[in-house]
């Protein structure tokens, strides 16, 4: 297939794109945006109870801390079999960001505590109910795109 | 003759096919797989009521403190959207009329359950419990 110096060009771009969009949370606090969730059971699983957090948003350690204590998941159980966890555990930690693997918490790394530096009392409104709920502010949340809303 | 029994055939295929695709055929499945369980000479069948009392609660001893019942997230009344507890998550209605595809699938059935009868019991549900739940809900 021969290929002229435009579409090799829009290809380079298209792979920078891919590769900002699959950084991590370095970028996540640049541009504000982390590659969108694309395994089918991490969607699932991860988004019954929460918005499906992109892999993005911790490093390996956290989402292997995290993987590790499913039955007690910040005070729930949160069980799964063990081939999907294996699964959903396998395609977060490949695809993992950078920070603090000690912390769990996507609101206790230093980028999103920047991120968020206001009124506290934003938190107890109905409509937001948790930090974790970053859909209530930023409404294409799901799709990696954290705007400023 | 021939048509009778045409007709009946297409009926009873026609029936087949509404029930699966309403669900009611993979719903009586997961409750006969229970009941198969329960049974112990103290087991006559599930009950609506049970299943209401079990939903309602309020429980003492689950290990979330902020869920005593299932009710606490799927609200009182089965029909509507709950909410889930802390994160704010939408969950779609438990009544089976509000959501045909509850309680179709196995596995997820059972990782509920897995999952939830320790956050509002503090203990796995037994298999009536879990009939009885499953036909309060089918009957709402």
């Amino acid at each position: 297939m021969r290929s002229d110096p435009k579409s090799r060009t829009l290809a380079a771009f298209a792979a920078l794109t891919l590769l900002a969009l699959t950084a991590g949370p370095a970028t996540a606090g640049e541009f504000e945006r982390v590659g969108p969730v694309t395994d089918a059971a991490t969607r699932k699983e991860c988004g019954e109870c929460h918005m499906a957090f992109q892999p993005g948003l911790l490093p390996a350690a956290s989402w292997n801390r995290i993987m590790d204590g499913l039955q007690n998941h910040f005070g729930e159980t949160a069980s799964l079999p063990a081939d999907t966890a294996a699964a959903i555990r396998s395609y977060l930690t490949q695809t993992a960001g950078s920070g603090d693997g000690r912390l769990i918490r996507i609101t206790e790394q230093r980028w999103w505590l920047r991120k968020h530096d206001f009124d506290p009392s934003i938190w107890s409104r109905r409509a937001v109910a948790a930090k974790s709920n970053c859909e209530a502010c930023h409404r294409t949340a799901a799709q990696g795109l954290f705007d400023d809303d | 003759m021939k048509t009778i029994l045409l007709l009946a055939a297409a009926v009873a295929f026609g029936t087949g096919v509404a029930l699966a695709a309403s669900g009611d055929g993979e719903r009586a499945r997961i409750l006969d797989g229970y009941a198969a369980q329960a049974k112990a000479p103290d087991f006559t069948g599930f009950s609506a009521e049970r299943g209401q009392a079990l939903y309602l609660g309020p429980h003492a001893g689950g290990t979330v403190a902020d869920t005593p019942a299932c009710a606490s997230c799927h609200t009182r009344d089965p029909t509507a959207t709950g909410r889930h507890y802390k994160t704010g998550r939408d969950i779609l209605p438990m009544a089976v009329s509000a959501n045909p595809k509850r309680f179709t699938d196995p596995a997820e059935v059972e990782k509920r359950f897995g999952r939830d009868c320790v956050n509002v019991l503090g203990r796995a549900c037994t298999a009536r419990e879990k009939g009885d739940f499953i036909t309060f809900l089918s009957n709402r």
